[in-house]
This record gives C-alpha cells, sequence and structure tokens, in this order.
C-alpha cells in the first residue's frame, strides 16, 4: 500500500472510531469532526514532526484545533498514532474522564486548551513567536473552522501573523461551509475569505480538504513565500464520509440512532474494503 | 505616612521586570499598545527580543501569551486592569487558567486610578471575577517595595495569576526594602486585638492609618496586608475573627464580590462576628481624582477608623 493509500485508510479507521465515540457518549460534533479528519490525519501522519515517546520534545511541531468541537477526530488521531491507549477512547465524555468534549492538555499530545472560538490562532502566534526567540525551526499548524471566522479575535491575531512575519504559522480553514445555524454565507457572509486573508498580510493556498495527496503536496511545500504567514482553505463537507450526514446543518451536533450509527459503519467499512483493495 | 508620596507600583514592577529579564532570556513582557501606561518603554528600548507590542488588541495580548508560556516562555501580559479582566476574560479563563499556563497577567492602573476617565477604565469586577476562575491566583501589591519583591517572587513562581496594581505613585506602607512576600500569607502589620482591618492593594496603606488613629483612642486594632486574595489565608482571618471578633475590610473594588465577600465567606462559615465591607458601593462611580473617590466612598483612613468605632459600639 502506498503512503497515500495508508493514509486514505487512516482517515477512514479515525471516521470510524469518532462515530462509535459520539454514539457511545451520546453526543458529540459529528459533523465537523468527519470534515476535519482528512486534514488532521494528514498533518499528523504525514506532515508533522513529533515524538509520541517525549510529547513534549522542545522541537516538536504543534497542532492547536481552535475549531476545538472536532476533538473527537484529534482524541482518534492521538490514540492511534500511540499517544493515549486506543482503549480510552471508549471513555469520551464520560463521568470523570479525561477525554472532555473539548480539546484539553489533560490529554497527551494536546498543546493547550481550547474550545471558545477565535481563540487558537493567538496561541499559534505566541508557539510561532516563541519558536523564533528561541531559533527553533518547528511548524505551528492551526485548524479554524469557517463559521469561526466571524469572531473578531482571529482577526486580531492575523494581524500579529502577518507582523512578526511568522512563515513558522500555518492556519488553516475548514471550509465546509455549514455552521450550526445554516450556511455560513446566509448566516454571517465571509467571502472572500481569500481576499481577506491576504490583505491581512498572508499567502493564502486553496486545496481539496477529502483529497489526501493533495492535502499532503499542499502542506508539504509551505512555506511557499519566506517572511509570511500561510493560510490553506481547505475546501470541505461536513459529514463527509457518510452519505446521510454529509451537508446538513443539523448533523453539526447531532448524535446517531443504533439504526443510523450501524449504517455510518456499513458505508465506513466499505470505504475501507475499496482503500485496502486499490 | 500617608502624606510621603513614593513610587507607583507599575513603575516598581516594570524596574523590576527588567532587572530579571536581562538574567533570564525567558522573561517575556507582552503589551498592548500600552508600553506608556505600564511604563514598559526601558524594557522594550533594552530588550527588544522579549518584548511582544500586538497593538490595541487585548484578547490577542493573552492567547499569545498563552501561547509563548506553552512554549517554556515565563510570560509577563502587560495593560489596563480594565481591559485586561474584561476584554480578554475569556482568553484568560480558557488559554491561560484552563490551560494553566505560565502567564503573569498584569492589570495596571486598576481600580479607579483612572479617575475622571470614568467607568470605563475603571475595575472595580475584576478581583471578583478572576476569584470565580478556577486555577489563577490573585494578588494585588500595595507598594513599591513590595511589589519589587512580589515581581521577584513571580518570576519563579510557576503558574497563572492576575495581579491588580495601581497607576499613581503611593506612599510607602513597608520600610523594608525587602518585605516578607509569601503568595497566599498575609503580613500582619499591627497586631491589636480589639478589631481588626483587613486591606489589599493601595487601601493598605489606609488601613493602616486608621490602625494609627484608633490607637490615638485607645482602640488596638489588628491591621492585616491581604496581598493574596486568592488562594485567601484563611487560617490569619478566622484567627482575626476569633481573637478580635470584629472585621472590617477595606478595597478599592465592588463591595460585591471581592476581599469582603472572600473574608465574609470564610468566617460566616467557621467564627462569625459582626463585619462591614468597605469598598465602591454598587452604583456609577463619582467623577473625581482617585483620591477624591477614595474620601467620597469613605476608604481613606479617618472614614476607616470611624467605621470600625461604629461596628464596635453596634458588636
Amino acid at each position: 500500500m502506498d503512503k497515500i493509500a495508508e493514509l486514505k485508510k487512516r482517515a477512514i479507521e479515525t471516521r470510524i472510531d469518532l462515530i462509535k465515540m459520539i454514539y457511545n457518549a451520546k453526543a458529540g460534533h459529528t459533523g465537523g469532526s468527519l470534515s476535519s479528519t482528512d486534514i488532521i490525519v494528514a498533518l499528523y501522519y504525514g506532515i508533522m514532526r513529533f515524538d509520541i515517546h517525549n510529547p513534549k520534545w522542545e522541537n516538536r511541531d504543534r497542532f492547536v484545533l481552535s475549531k476545538g468541537h472536532s476533538v473527537e477526530a484529534y482524541y482518534a488521531v492521538l490514540a492511534n498514532i500511540g499517544f493515549f491507549p486506543r482503549e480510552e477512547l471508549a471513555s469520551y465524555s464520560r463521568y470523570g474522564s479525561k477525554l472532555i468534549g473539548h480539546p484539553s492538555t489533560a490529554v497527551p499530545g494536546v498543546e493547550i486548551n481550547t474550545g471558545a472560538l477565535g481563540h487558537g490562532l493567538s496561541a499559534g502566534v505566541g508557539m510561532a513567536l516563541a519558536g523564533k526567540m528561541d531559533g527553533r525551526d518547528y511548524r505551528v499548524y492551526v485548524l479554524m473552522g469557517d463559521g469561526e471566522q466571524a469572531e473578531g479575535s482571529i482577526w486580531e491575531a492575523a494581524m500579529a501573523g502577518a507582523n512578526y512575519r511568522l512563515d513558522n504559522l500555518i492556519g488553516i480553514i475548514d471550509r465546509n461551509r455549514l455552521q450550526i445555524t445554516g450556511n455560513t454565507e446566509n448566516v454571517m457572509k465571509l467571502e472572500s475569505l481569500k481576499d481577506k486573508w491576504t490583505a491581512f498580510g498572508w499567502e493564502v493556498v486553496e486545496t481539496e480538504g477529502h483529497d489526501m495527496a493533495q492535502l499532503i503536496d499542499t502542506f508539504s511545500k509551505l512555506p511557499v513565500v519566506k517572511g509570511k504567514p500561510h493560510l490553506v482553505i481547505a475546501n470541505t463537507v461536513k459529514g463527509k464520509g457518510v452519505s446521510f450526514m454529509e451537508n446538513v446543518a443539523k448533523w453539526h451536533h447531532g448524535v446517531p440512532s443504533k439504526e443510523q450509527t450501524e449504517k455510518a459503519l456499513e458505508e465506513l467499512n466499505e470505504q475501507l474494503s475499496e482503500v485496502i483493495n486499490e | 505616612m500617608s502624606d510621603v508620596i513614593g513610587v507607583s507600583c507599575r513603575k516598581a514592577f516594570t524596574e523590576t521586570l527588567l532587572e530579571l529579564a536581562k538574567r533570564d532570556k525567558d522573561i517575556v513582557a507582552v503589551t498592548s499598545d500600552a508600553r506608556g501606561s505600564v511604563t514598559l518603554d526601558e524594557f522594550a528600548i533594552q530588550l527588544p527580543g522579549q518584548f511582544i507590542e500586538v497593538g490595541i488588541a487585548e484578547q490577542n495580548s493573552v492567547g499569545i501569551g498563552a501561547g509563548l508560556a506553552v512554549c517554556g516562555k515565563k510570560v509577563f501580559v502587560c495593560g489596563p486592569a480594565s481591559f485586561l479582566s474584561a476584554r480578554s476574560l475569556e482568553q484568560v479563563k480558557v488559554d491561560v487558567a484552563y490551560t494553566n499556563a505560565n502567564v503573569k497577567v498584569i492589570g495596571v492602573s486598576g481600580g479607579v486610578s483612572y479617575g475622571a476617565l470614568g467607568a470605563s477604565h475603571h475595575s472595580l469586577h475584576d478581583i471578583a471575577v478572576m476569584r470565580a476562575i478556577p486555577g489563577i491566583t490573585v494578588m494585588l501589591p500595595c507598594d513599591a517595595a513590595q511589589t519589587r519583591k512580589m515581581t521577584r517572587v513571580l518570576a519563579d513562581f510557576d503558574g497563572p495569576v492576575y495581579v491588580r496594581m495601581g497607576r499613581n505613585p503611593v506612599p510607602d506602607v513597608y520600610i523594608n526594602a525587602d518585605p516578607a512576600f509569601e503568595p497566599g500569607k498575609s503580613n500582619l502589620l499591627m497586631n491589636g486585638s480589639d478589631i481588626a482591618i483587613i486591606g489589599t492593594g493601595e487601601t493598605v496603606r489606609h488601613a493602616l492609618d486608621a490602625g494609627l488613629l484608633l490607637m490615638k483612642k485607645g482602640i488596638h486594632a489588628r491591621v492585616i496586608d491581604m496581598h493574596t486574595i486568592k488562594p485567601l489565608d484563611r487560617d490569619t482571618v478566622i484567627k482575626a475573627a476569633e481573637e478580635t471578633g470584629h472585621i472590617i475590610t477595606v478595597e478599592e473594588h465592588s463591595i460585591h464580590g471581592g476581599l469582603g465577600a472572600a473574608v465574609a465567606e470564610t468566617i460566616v462559615q467557621s467564627k462569625p462576628v459582626p463585619m462591614r465591607i468597605l469598598g465602591i458601593p454598587d452604583e456609577t462611580v463619582i467623577t473625581g481624582t482617585s483620591s477624591e473617590v477614595f474620601r467620597h466612598y469613605g476608604l481613606t483612613g479617618e472614614s476607616i477608623c470611624k467605621a470600625a468605632e461604629d461596628l464596635l459600639m453596634v458588636g
């Protein structure tokens, strides 16, 4: 199996895990986790530098999940890659669990607590500044939501990233075009995101957020311009991978029934077989 | 004592921080177009590599501070208390306190320091809101010597802290240049047993003035400098209730949720005694300089002395 096929397989396995986590917990953010899955898998399995045996390694690349509600995909990847035992995923959202419904540093591999939208990019700017101060060459990846772009604090951080010429900072927008109320352009017009970020001094790159080969190719080439932070707009589908969840806003935090879970897992297992047999 | 004008706490803080940062490259100061207001100009000139300006963006200053801290920096985010404790409160709550990031949030020109600039610039809610956030220590230094000592202590203190200090020069409370400063352990300034007067920040010297006035009248007050409001020095508060039977708290803060509330919550559950909470009432603050505002609301030595006499009559 080649590298890209391997990553595709990992992404489907992550989707299977997160559907099970949400079904078990009877809570979660299904749609956004499914749209973020390929991006997180591409970064952790194909791009980022880290040491699972030494999660605090000073020269590790940093990942911040600013759209903290996509936490199920994040936890599943962290467990599958070895930051903590896979069995712990079953405790997601359970009484006393460290696997809380938004990322917490109680979970090995998580850099900073998030969940309140619009915070992650500022934290990423701080991490990138620390890297420059210490002469380290690590990168900082911040995954944001598209609905989250309405938060004013993101634009404070955007200004700072460009002001400090942070070419070690990569912002990513999971552009699935749906937020809890509905279409992002109807709730609060965001477009043109590319023009806005460009105007704020960022180098903007667009990519297909579910095309693993394209994701790896895009991230591998960064930074394309020295002295500028980069913003990757990843065009995605909310609920990606489960037919009846795709492009339906109610799956933002919809929890599947037993029958829906079985159907979702059936679809994902079919996709898994296809990738394995490719 | 109250007539002698000394050095402002903000100046004592920034001078000390600069000394410390010259020896420790991990100390970083972050500010939001407030280097002048904080008195960080010299720090910015001498240590540009350890100084981050974010422009007028208080939320970003705290978020960036948290990001720096989780990468090993000892971060001091500095700006007016009014904005840091309100505009960026969520960043303090989530990025700093919840993450347990090693960030010191330094709110300068706190309370009614800005005087006639009005309620937008006052921070009379900050102790209340910070006190309700798990994991963050809350401190108010009372004079320059204590601020210098506190700053040295904070440089080695690993964890989130909110500090509120004033804008204007303040008379010395501590004659000793190196006063005791242990987080969570109050300082005893007068050891009477008729009544306890507990102050914090710039009200401490007014509490002390009241103690001296009472002494002339034959009343022996116990005067306590509660420089750390959270965690509160419960043992000292309970002991004061037991041994004096009367407590007055004095704060440059709303009478809701601050020092008085913290003391009351403690004694009402252990040793209830008659008590008065002196502070700013629940109203729009009267226009005036900070000293005029202090006088207007009875936060100066004479008024505190009068409140003490009244409480002793009642209780």
